[in-house]
């Protein structure tokens, strides 16, 4: 809790060595941007490491008046921690996943990469409403030049696509944001948290909320942008897009449209359960009849995102809690697997599924993670999935029994459509005899894939290093929503509490998260 | 109030008729050969101005001590504000012209001169005080623009632009006139003040007509829909340092004298013309925005462009309170960096042989074969598209929570959903410069008054600019209460 400002660093490494790579050639670029994201990872580590478990609300704050109408304010709590976490922690891979399959305009795109890294923690650092706005909406603009530039075939629309539909949800947020400032007379962030709005407006203003968020989510029916941008971005632009980036919906409804709107929240709580729920069976079944395999898990990403806006409008702890760790277990699991559709698509140039087959023989490594990735994206217990997925089902369960049943659906779904792909990829014949010839991991694969295992791994055998930092705050937000919750359907009888193991439990999460 | 203060209020407009009086005899003597120096000349003479007129904002001057022949002009904060503006554009587009003229062996002597009385015009109606002085300066810069707009004799396009510009114009002007007539008419005086102590009891039907009649005028002026089917013609067929001028300094003076007009002589009765100025500022943004997307000719889209920014600068205006005007001004300046970049940006696009491309699908890959200037220009598209972090956004987002804080919600909500619309063309320029396969057309070397202008404009449209919202935040502020308080 030193005045030192680590925030501002962390924007700022990444920043310079963005405009540094504009300058120089490619091998230089490449090198400048893995140091730069390394030393942000090592900063990030710091962080978390002096992050004060239990301590202050927000920590790390800073705050400078340096211009008119908004301020530079910046300071996290746990659920923004463990997102920059998130971050910094996935893109030294991306750096890795696009070391030898991008040759054209490498220093463009390590800049473009590296200015991504330092918008995305700017939104969940921000604490300045419209500074958060400003990283918000900002990050259009490298995340457009990414799938435009170094897409696939039918790169321009998704780029269009992508950037329109997010733009108009945005502005709509903007207009409300002015009218929350106007009248709560502040731009701090904590402050419009605690601020009470007019019921008969909230509901406007959460309207506005819900179309930028639902946008960048994305939602059903709003989602339709996703599997294209995916599709045409390289590799490392779709495990940025869903490793961190879609992060950003879920971080604005849990930061901005429950606390500040509780009771509106409340009311249109039926509205999110019936979106997800049809999105669940709707894109699972769309997942599950693709012969694209980032088109496939594109749909399974707006699947999961289902079940983390379900366990948002839980209105309560285990939901909250939940939808965090779908949100964390997401971005390492679909970051892993498009990273292991890159590794095969770097060797053969395609991403039909029929192309491949029978990868167990002579990639049995590759295989392996392959595998581990898979059943963490079903949620199979003991991966990272598991623990958010239940979590998540079971704060729903205890509010509309109905939404539960429909979206646990979603899990067998999901295991459908996902062994089916890996059945189709690694198992069976060698039908190709290109694909057949394919050499296993090289060692540059492995740094990227053997971190994303161990941390899905820890995820699941230990989720409490990652539930402890951010307990205290959703704690807090589930007691600012309480007053609104919807009266549950299930009457879930709470058994003898556990309280007395407690304490013993938070001392060993303090010895596992360091 | 004796002469001797009012002489003094006026010294920089004197300073500019004494300087354009006297450059215009160095062409006589000296003809085209002395055109370099005349350009010199008169870039100092408005750097002179803009040094004189500079105290006056600093030190927030308003009130009666700064007006000047009982009540006909006024050297305020306001005014001086708008000056800086139109003297800087004004300069701007003399630096930039004589590397576009020599390549047509166009530089004449009189272009500088011509462009010093346009802005010693534009000076006076930002001055105004009172009707007579708003139309003397009002013609004064058209007359000197609808020579500037012709003043390459051997294209067709230009001569047809300046022949367009002069009859619509003259037309506007018409109107404009018959309305002061209707106002003088029904309220018995000219001056601002006395109009408005005339009005403050209530609007009688014929100067109401009469406020519709100059608000048409103006709109023409300052190519507002649905008065603005001239831009695009004379924005293409102008030549590009005209047309840098025309999108720059024309806009400020328009722009100031319409506040001062409305704010001012009618700010009493403010719900009488805030209804037009409504469907003035959302029809701009729309048709500007729809109009653009069709075009392949890149000054047209510039064209267009400005009509959708004016939309958006009239949005303050509608809103009908300080706040609005204060955004409205913040805008103005964005707005001219915007477009003075933007312009030298076209300015540097040469093929090989040194000709100007204009032509959008010649730009496939620029960003290739000039990456500086195409991230130049991709900056400047997203600024004037209004995404943040750059400084575009800052103009558009006072202007709208000027409107939130006036009760407009619905007009700020339908104005941020129409700028999406004119996020689209302004993609596409971006798309074909960096997505396409480079058709390797523009090679051309530029000048270096134009790299200058353009690395500028990029810093003060960047992030960077931010770190300037408070002092030009506290300058448009003061500005505007000197407008607030002229009466």
């Amino acid at each position: 809790m030193s005045g030192f400002p680590i925030l501002s660093l962390m924007l700022l490494v990444p920043l310079a060595a963005a405009l540094a790579c504009l300058f120089l050639d490619a091998r230089s670029a490449r090198m400048l941007a893995l140091v730069a994201t390394l030393v942000n990872l090592a900063l990030g580590v710091v962080l978390w490491l002096s992050f004060d478990i239990g301590g202050a609300q927000w920590q790390f704050t800073e705050r400078v008046e340096l211009f008119s109408g908004f301020s530079w304010a910046l300071g996290i709590d746990g659920i923004a921690l463990l997102l920059i976490e998130l971050s910094v922690f996935l893109m030294p891979i991306c750096i890795g996943a696009s070391w030898n399959s991008i040759e054209k305009r490498v220093g463009e795109y390590m800049a473009a990469f590296l200015l991504v890294e330092t918008l995305m923690i700017g939104v969940f650092a921000a604490q300045d409403i419209f500074l958060f706005y400003m990283f918000f909406e900002a990050g259009l603009i490298p995340m457009y030049l990414i799938i435009g530039i170094w897409g696939g075939a039918d790169r321009i629309y998704a780029s269009y696509k992508f950037f329109l539909y997010t733009l108009l949800g945005s502005v709509l947020m903007l207009v409300a944001m002015l009218w929350m400032v106007h009248t709560a007379g502040t731009t701090d962030v904590p402050t419009l948290m605690a601020y009470d709005f007019d019921p008969k407006v909230q509901t406007w203003l959460w309207l506005a909320f819900f179309a930028s968020f639902a946008v960048k989510m994305p939602m059903w029916p709003v989602h339709t942008w996703l599997p294209a941008a995916h599709v045409q971005a390289p590799t490392a632009g779709s495990v940025i897009l869903a490793g961190v980036l879609l992060k950003m919906g879920g971080y604005g409804f849990i930061r901005f449209s429950l606390p500040m709107f509780p009771e509106a929240s409340a009311y249109f709580a039926p509205l999110i359960w019936g979106l997800s729920m049809a999105a669940v069976v709707i894109t699972s079944l769309i997942a599950l009849v693709q012969h694209d395999m980032k088109k496939l898990i594109a749909y399974s990403s707006v699947a999961h995102m289902a079940i983390v806006t379900i366990g948002l409008f839980a209105f309560n702890v285990q939901g909250l809690e939940g939808s965090m760790m779908v949100m964390l277990s997401h971005g390492l699991v679909s970051g892993a697997l498009f990273l292991c559709v890159g590794i095969i698509y770097d060797r053969l140039h395609t991403r039909e599924i029929d192309r491949y087959g029978g990868l167990a023989i002579n990639m049995p490594r590759y295989g392996l993670f392959f595998l581990l990735f898979t059943m963490a994206s079903i949620g199979l217990p003991g991966t990272s999935g598991f623990v958010g997925e239940f979590l998540s089902l079971g704060g729903i369960y205890q509010v509309s029994t109905w939404a539960a049943l429909i979206c646990t659906t979603g899990i067998i779904l999901g295991a459908a459509y996902m062994l089916y792909l890996y059945r189709r990829v690694v198992f069976g014949e060698q039908k190709n005899a290109d694909a057949a010839a394919m050499p296993d991991l090289d060692a540059r694969e492995y740094l990227m894939v053997v971190p994303l295992a161990l941390a899905v791994l820890w995820m699941g055998i230990y989720p409490e290093s990652f539930i402890a930092p951010m307990r205290a705050d959703i704690a807090a937000l589930e007691a600012r929503i309480a007053r609104a919750a919807p009266a549950g359907d299930s009457k879930v009888v709470v058994g003898a509490a556990t309280s007395k193991e407690q304490p013993a439990h938070e001392a060993a999460a303090h010895e596992g998260a360091h | 109030m004796d002469w001797s203060q009012s002489l003094r209020l006026i010294a920089p407009e004197e300073t500019l008729s004494i300087a354009g009086l006297i450059l215009l005899l160095i062409a006589a003597w000296g003809g085209d050969k002395a055109s370099r120096l005349i350009s010199i000349l008169a870039v100092a003479a408005l750097v002179a101005a803009t040094a004189i007129v500079a105290p006056a904002l600093c030190s927030g001057a308003m009130g009666p001590d700064t007006s000047a022949f009982f009540g006909q002009f006024r050297a305020d904060a306001f005014a001086s504000y708008a000056k800086i503006l139109i003297y800087l554009s004004a300069a701007a587009s003399l630096v930039i012209a004589p590397a576009f003229f020599e390549r047509f062996n166009a530089m004449r002597a009189e272009y500088p001169v011509l462009v010093i009385f346009a802005a010693l015009g534009m000076g006076i109606m930002v001055s105004a005080g009172d009707m007579i002085t708003l139309y003397i300066g009002l013609e004064m810069n058209s007359l000197a623009a609808y020579v500037l707009a012709a003043f390459l004799r051997t294209d067709g396009r230009s001569a047809e632009a300046g022949l367009k510009y002069f009859v619509l114009g003259a037309l506007a002007s018409g109107i404009l006139l018959f309305g002061i007539s209707l106002i003088y008419g029904f309220t018995g005086t000219t001056s601002f003040p006395g109009i408005d102590a005339a009005i403050s009891s209530g609007l009688s039907h014929g100067a109401l007509f009469g406020i519709v009649f100059m608000l048409a005028g103006l709109a023409f002026k300052i190519s507002a829909v649905p008065f603005h089917m001239w831009t695009p013609d004379v924005y293409e067929g102008a030549p590009t340092p005209v047309t840098t001028f025309f999108a720059t300094a024309p806009k400020v003076a328009a722009l100031g004298l319409l506040m001062r007009v409305m704010l001012d002589a009618f700010g009493s009765q403010a719900a009488a013309w805030q209804q037009i100025v409504l469907f003035v500022a959302l029809a701009s943004i729309v048709v500007g925005a729809l109009g653009a997307i069709g075009q392949t000719n890149i000054k047209r889209l510039m064209a267009y462009s400005s009509i959708n920014n004016v939309g958006f600068i009239l949005v303050g205006l509608a809103v009908a309170t300080p706040q609005g005007a204060s955004a409205m001004l913040f805008y103005l300046a964005v707005y001219v960096a915007m477009s003075l970049g933007g312009f030298t940006a076209i300015l540097m696009l040469k093929d090989a042989d040194g000709n100007y491309v204009e032509d959008i699908p010649s730009l496939a890959g620029l960003s290739r074969t000039r990456p500086a200037l195409a991230l130049g220009l991709a900056m400047i598209m997203f600024s004037l598209a209004g995404i943040p972090p750059l400084f575009g956004f800052w103009g558009k987002f006072l202007v709208f929570q000027a409107a939130v804080e006036g009760d407009m919600i619905v007009l700020a909500a339908l104005g941020f959903a129409a700028s999406v619309i004119g996020a689209f063309y302004y993609l596409k320029v971006v798309k074909i410069i960096y997505f396409d396969e480079s058709v390797d057309v523009v090679k051309g070397e530029s000048d270096i008054w134009h790299k200058l202008i353009l690395l500028g404009s990029c810093v003060f449209i960047s992030p960077l600019g931010f770190l300037l919202t408070k002092w030009l935040g506290g300058l448009t502020d003061t500005a505007t209460t000197a407008l607030i308080n002229a009466l």
